[in-house]
Parts: structure tokens; sequence; C-alpha cells
């Protein structure tokens, strides 16, 4: 039954595997009780002349038995999946960091140096790579059956998830999460290329602004420089060096400013004022979208160099 | 009592025959048959809906219909299955007619509120009916926020009305089950003589009150955002679109086992009776039915495995789930060790609760699959889900509403039913069933996102098998319809006990008097009290 589902994931065969022992033993579980059932059936049908003598009673040994054998099995199971599930969750570092924007109904792919493209996902083979997702409207799910992996892409929020591809091929991503009228045309393609030709396709979809200097260009545009800016007489945060840090908030609490921390800087600048400043900074909810949230963000985390050098 | 004595002249149907009668009636055994007229519509409402949906998805393409209305008629098969079917259906009809019988009581504890949950039933069940003739919604039943509050523009809040209101139809129906089984119990009827189905009945009704009204808050909040915008789940206004999923299947999935525990009280009367045997383990069974009340309300995180819960939640709720499983396991091997040694006969009922182990037991195998992550991330939101809880509410709740109904016909009508028809039916259920889900399995693990009502060629074959299962199984339910219709004026009269089955409910006769008992019941010492022939006892 696989034959239609390539493992293209470096994952995906340890998933298939899993699925396989719990076939084996639920099948072990499912043919017991049904070979009981037709035993017993056949057996002890009525009129048949197998012997009814001494009748089990209750039986603590029995009962005690039987259900600490499903405790065990459950038990096993659920570390063999826990254990494969904390890899699948964690990326590991270094990973090639691709931002997918989904809303009603289409995918839309930003690479890092610019790239973009729409229901459609390039990637180079044996790489780490990193989805990061955000949603312009409601739940819809990332979901590419050749990886086996799949993730809700929530609105309001960052969700990643990561793979990495071993197969060169063209593999199917649908959106797994009921999101509207056209929810089964939300579809696309993962294309997985050899290093040289990944390069290529990069190089072909021509010359244009990197997701952080296109960032920058908002930045400008919006005018966040004039308080965020080097030379501004308003008190508000410097913006170098931001991303990562720990940021102490007015309320007394730190928060780490990664992503969900920056767009919600943007979008609901009062969730968490940074200490010692005011909450002067007015919402951008409506001015800018998903996509150009991501491209800010990128600006401001390539800004990790010293103080002074802000633009 | 001989079975070719005349039935008594008045019976609980015989008492009076005017509407009012029907419409004002205190009685619970008349309570059952309003019920289980207005389920018997709902289940062909929903049915109906499913038959479409099987349909149009012989085709990748998604002809004949647009995604608009696919998405109305999924919607409604589960808005309607769900909660104007699976939820009421046992507890409301069976539970109702029987409950007070079997423990000797001449009513329930509050008749009077008993006809009211079934007026909020029908009320709600207007609503729901209305939502459906002026064009649906979209959102299917789980009403996932944001695009039910802020997206949707189907008629979701008269939609919510009404299962908001029948809701409350649930809670009464669990306090007046819960209360009656407390006081009315017959004198000697202690609670280890009580019939597996009353203990099912009462972890039913105590998940129907703590839960119900969760279900019902969520939805208000829905309806607030929805119509005044205040933020709770969107978002853009400030809320948590988790939030809802997390107060949503708080309800839901305890809802499942609303919907099956009464089916597993059902099968541990049936197998005990055609197997003349005492049911093995009884107390493990009806402490199994506590557990998994119990338990089941500490779960519902594994609906949202790959919703952005935190690694360790997940890690949390997939031991949890694997936990819930235990209890179930135990019921299956007690039902399988009652028939050892057993003197078992193959009447109808006994098949369909055949039927019920082998489904249910496939249904629950496959739910551990899914309450592998890693194995719950790559099949969650595909047809393997579907099949799975298909599985469990169509294979095992269906199949046992389908035994109750065979095994208690004749005391509710006094006739029984044409035996050869009644088998036919059950062997056709059971492979018109298997061939409509089991290729779903598959479908899912090849990756078909389930609400695809367009979906890639290479999915086509498996869809055709289950689309043709369909057809088979939408055969089988109405055959039951004909042939139990036919039996109410042809059937042979059925005597207060065809199947000298131990229960006090059958110890009055068929159909009962209004009072239910014309003497007060002999409560035996303990239950199940069947002999098997050619059994030593020393």
């Amino acid at each position: 039954m696989f034959n239609l589902l390539p493992q293209a994931g470096s994952l995906a065969h340890e998933v298939d595997n899993l699925f396989i022992g719990e076939l084996i033993i639920a099948g072990l579980m499912l043919g017991l009780v049904f070979a009981l059932l037709l035993v017993y059936c056949i057996k002890y049908r009525s009129g048949s002349g197998a012997s009814r003598a001494n009748q089990e009673e209750k039986s603590w040994v029995i009962e005690i038995g039987w259900t600490t054998a499903t405790l065990v099995a459950f038990i096993a199971l659920f570390f063999w999946g826990a254990d494969l599930y904390a890899r699948l969750y964690e990326a590991p570092p270094n990973t090639l960091d691709i931002f997918v924007v989904g809303k009603q109904w289409m995918w839309k792919v930003q690479h890092p140096d610019g790239q973009a493209e729409i229901d459609a996902l390039h990637v180079p083979v044996d790489r780490d790579i990193r989805v990061i997702m955000a949603s312009q409207d409601v739940i819809h799910s990332f979901y590419i059956p050749a990886f086996r992996i799949k993730r809700d892409v929530v609105p309001g929020r960052y969700e990643s998830l990561w793979f990495h591809p071993t197969e060169i091929g063209t593999y199917a991503l649908e959106c797994a999460e009921f999101c509207g009228t056209d929810h089964a045309r939300m579809t696309g393609d993962v294309v997985v290329m050899s290093q040289p030709d990944y390069e290529h396709w990069l190089a072909a979809q021509g010359p244009g602004d990197s997701l952080a200097a296109s960032g920058e260009k908002l930045f400008r545009s919006l005018g966040c420089g004039g308080c965020h800016g080097q030379g501004s007489n308003v008190h508000a945060p410097d913006l170098a060096g931001l991303y990562g840090k720990n940021v102490a908030l007015a309320d007394g609490g730190f928060a780490r400013a990664d992503n969900d921390f920056i767009r919600d800087a943007i979008l609901l600048p009062q969730k968490h004022v940074p200490a010692g400043y005011l909450p002067a900074m007015p919402s951008f909810a409506g001015q800018v979208d998903e996509s150009q949230i991501l491209a800010l963000i990128a600006y401001i985390k390539s800004l990790d160099a010293p103080r002074g050098k802000t633009p | 009592m001989s079975p070719t004595r005349r039935a008594p002249r008045k019976n609980y149907l015989t008492e009076d025959f005017t509407l009012r009668s029907w419409f004002f009636t205190t009685d619970h055994k008349r309570i059952a048959l309003l019920y289980f007229a207005s389920i018997t519509m709902f289940f062909f409402i929903g049915g109906a809906a499913a038959a479409v949906i099987r349909y149009v998805l012989i085709h990748p393409d998604g002809a004949p219909v647009s995604a608009e209305i696919y998405n109305r008629l999924f919607t409604m098969h589960g808005i309607v299955m769900v909660w104007f079917f699976l939820v009421p259906a046992i507890p409301t009809t069976f539970g109702n007619f029987l409950l007070p019988m079997m423990i000797g009581a001449r009513d329930v504890a509050f008749p009077k509120l008993n006809l009211l949950s079934w007026y909020l039933f029908i009320i709600g069940g207007g609503f729901v009916l209305y939502a459906l003739f002026v064009g649906g919604l979209d959102t299917g039943w789980t009403f996932y926020a944001p695009y039910s509050s802020a997206y949707s523009s189907g008629h979701l809040i008269t939609a919510v009305t009404g299962i908001f209101i029948a809701g409350f139809s649930s809670i009464l129906t669990g306090l007046n089950f819960i209360i009656t089984i407390h006081r009315l119990r017959a004198p000697g009827m202690g609670w280890y003589n009580l019939p597996l189905f009353c203990w099912s009945l009462y972890s039913t009704s105590v998940i129907l009150i703590i839960a119900t009204p969760v279900l019902a808050m969520t939805l208000l909040l829905l309806a607030a955002e929805r119509l005044v915008h205040v933020g709770i789940f969107d978002p853009t206004l400030g809320g948590d679109p988790l939030l809802f999923q997390h107060l949503f299947w708080f309800y839901s999935h305890p809802a499942v086992y609303i919907m099956i525990l009464p089916g597993m009280g059902v099968v541990s009367e049936i197998i005990p009776c055609f197997s003349r045997k005492e049911i093995f383990g009884y107390k493990f069974i009806a402490w199994a039915s506590v557990s998994i009340a119990v338990v089941g309300f500490l779960v519902w995180g594994h609906h949202m495995f790959v919703s952005g819960m935190s690694m360790y939640a997940g890690l949390m709720f997939s031991f949890l789930s694997f936990a819930v499983a235990v209890p179930s396991a135990i019921k299956v091997f007690n039902w399988t060790a009652t028939l050892h040694k057993g003197s078992i006969t193959f009447d109808a009922p006994m098949l369909y609760a055949l039927g019920f182990i082998g489904l249910f037991t496939l249904g629950g195998l496959t739910g551990l699959f899914l309450a592998t992550l890693p194995v719950d991330v790559h099949v969650t939101q595909t047809y393997f889900i579907v099949a799975h809880f298909h599985y469990i509410m169509v294979g095992g709740m269906v199949t046992a509403f389908f035994a109750a109904l065979h095994f208690w016909w004749p005391k509710i009508t006094g006739r029984m039913y044409p035996e050869m028809w009644a088998r036919f039916a059950a062997v056709l259920i059971f492979c018109g069933f298997n061939l409509t889900f089991f290729p779903q399995f598959i479908l899912g693990y090849e990756g078909m996102p389930r609400r695809y009502h367009v979906y890639a060629e290479q999915y086509q074959m498996l869809n055709v098998f289950s689309s043709g299962g369909a057809g088979v199984l939408a055969v089988a339910y109405v055959l039951p319809l004909l042939y139990l219709g036919w039996s109410l004026i042809w059937g042979r009269r059925a005597g207060p006990n065809p199947w000298q089955a131990t229960g006090l409910e059958w110890q009055t006769p068929s159909p009962p008097p209004k009072d239910n008992f014309t003497r007060p019941p002999k409560v035996p010492k303990k239950p199940y009290a069947y002999v098997t022939p050619g059994a030593e006892h020393g």
C-alpha cells in the first residue's frame, strides 16, 4: 500500500515502520479476538457436543492478566511514538528557512533571497529545511504526505515544521484543515531538486530584493524609522541586535524577541510594552499583510550589527 | 406465563389513542417512542446527506455539485448525525424505555422533565432543520474559529442555537437518569444487581451533565464573537483560535463516549442472553464504563496534535489516550470470555452484537494509531480519521442500536420481527459497512485529506469501492424499516419473555402496562443468572 506514496523525507520510513509495527500489534490483537469469537461460536453453538463442565467463574488472575498485557503493549507503543515525535517536532540547528503564508485558497512561499512562488515550493535535496508559516485569514494545515508531516497554520501566530528531503521529485502539498469553499483546491507541488538545479532555479527567478531588503524598504515607507531610527527624537526601542534577546517588559515580565513577539509588537503593540517605554507605538493592523510582516521580521533579524550601524 | 396467553387488554400503547395522550404523555415508554420517531427521521436526513457525499466522491472532479454545496452537505451530515442521532440515540429511546423497568420502577424520577427534554430536543432539531432548508452552513460540524466566527457565510447562528437548545435536553435526560438510578431502584436491587446497561447509562449521564454545559458556553462565545465581535477566538480581535479547539474538544471528545457507552451496555445485555451464560467479569465491565467516563475527560488534546500545542502537551495527551483504551479492551475481552463454554444461538440481536464487537475492536485498535504522535501527524485530517470514527460511531454505535432494536422489539411492540430477514439485514449491514469504510483507512494513509470533493485521480478506485459499499449500506439500513413495520401488524405475538432473558423488564407482559408491572417484580440475587444447558454447578 505504500507504492502510491513515496518515502521522500528522512523520517518517512521511520513513521512507516512505526505504522507497520502498530499494524502487527493491532493485527495480533484483532486476530486473537476474531479467532476466539469464531472458535467459541462454532464450538459452543447451541446443541453442540462440547463439554460445558467447569465454567470459569470470575477470575481476578485472568482480568489482571489481560489488563496488564494490554497496558504494557500500549506503553511500549507510546514510548516508540514519543521518541520519534521528539525528533520530528524539534528542528535541527542550521536549517534553510523558508516562509509560507496560507490564505484562502493558496500557499504563498517566500525564499530568504527574495524569490516568491505560489502553490509551489522548490527545495534542495538533502538539506534540513524549516518552513515558518503564518495565516492571512483562517486556519489552514500544511501537509506533505510524502514526508509524513503536517502542521496547522493558525492565524495570529507562527507555526513551523521541518523536513529533510531525501528523494528528488515532485510531491503533493495539501491543505488539511477545512478553510472554506475552495479548501480542496488549496493544493500545490513540492519540488525537490539537486543542489545545482536548485541554485539554477533560484538564479532563474530573476534579480530581486532579498526578504530582508524588501523589509527594509517597507520599514522606510511605513515610517518606522521616524521613531526607531538612529537620529530620532522619539524614545523608542532600538531594534539593532534585538532579535532573539530577552526583553524586559513594563509589567515586570520578560519576553523573548522572536517572530511572534515582533509580529505582536507590529499588530498588537499594547500586548507587550517594553520596560522604560511609553505605550506609544500605533498598531499597523490592516496596513501590512502577513507576507510584509515576514519581510519586516527578516529585516529586523538582519540588524544584528552593534549599535550605530542602523540605517 | 405461557407465550400463548392473550395479551392483556390494556397496555401502554392501547391505554389511550388521542394525539393529546401522546404529546402530553409523561409515560417514559411513550416518550421513548416519541424520541424513536424523531431520531429515525434525523438518521435518514443525515444518511441522505451521506449518500449524496458518497455519490459525488465517485468522480475525482467533484461533479455534479459545487464546492459550496458539498461543504454544506458534509456539515449537515455531521451536525445531524452527531447531535440529533448518535448522542441521543440509545439513551433517549432504549434508555428511557428500559431504565425504569430494569430497576423495577414505574417511571423515571421526573416524568414531566422527561417530556420537556423531548420538546427541547424537537425545538433544537427544528432550528437545525430550518438552517438546512434555508441554505445550510459550511463550517463542518466542528465550527473551528475564526472561519466560523468571521469568514463563513452560512446560517451558523441558527444551527448553533438549535444545538444549544438540544444540549439542555441532554443535560435534563442525564440528570433524570442519575436520580432515577439512585432513588428508584426496587427493594433488593443493589448497585451490583444493576444490569450493565444501567451502569453504562449512569456513566453516560455523568458525561452528559458535566460536558454539555461546556459545549453550550463555547457555542455562546462563538455566537457572541460572530454577532457582536467580542474578541475571544479571532486573533484580529485579540482572541485565540486554539482556545476554541480546547473548549470544543473538552465536550466533543467525551461526547464520543456518550455515544459508545450505551452501545457497550446493550451488548453486555445481549451476549450473556444468547450464550445462556452469566456475563464474565461483571464488576470489571461496570467499572470500565465508569473509568472510561472519567479518563475520557482528560484526552481531548489528541484532536489537536498538529494544531500548535507544545510537544509536552502532545506527549501527555498521547499517553492518556493510550490509557483510555485499556478499559475498552477489558470489555472486549470479557465479552469474548462470556462466550466460552456457553450455549450460543445466533438470533439477529446476537449477530448484531457480534458485529459490534468486531467493528468496535477494529475501530478501537485504529485509535491506537491515532494516539501515537508521529502516525497521527501523518494521518490526522485524512480519510484515516474518517474511517476510524465511523468504525466506532457507525460500526459500533449504530450496530448496537440495531442490536437493541431487535432484542427489545418484542418488549416494545409485543410482536416478533421476521427472523430470517433480520439476520439477512445484520449480515448485509456488516458487509456493506466494511466495504464502505475499510478502503478509507488506506486512502487516509496514502494522504487523501478529508472534506475534499475534488481529489487526485490516484485515489479514485478506493473511493469507488467506498461508494459502492455505501449503496449496500443504504439498502441494508432501509430493510429493517420495512420488515419491522410489517411485523407491527403481521408479526407473531411475542409473549412476555421470548428470549428467556433474566432482566426485570422481561417479567412484565409485552407490551408492558402503563405502570410497567402488574405485580412487583422479583429481583434476582444476582444479574445474568443464566443456566447453560449441560454445565455442572457445584
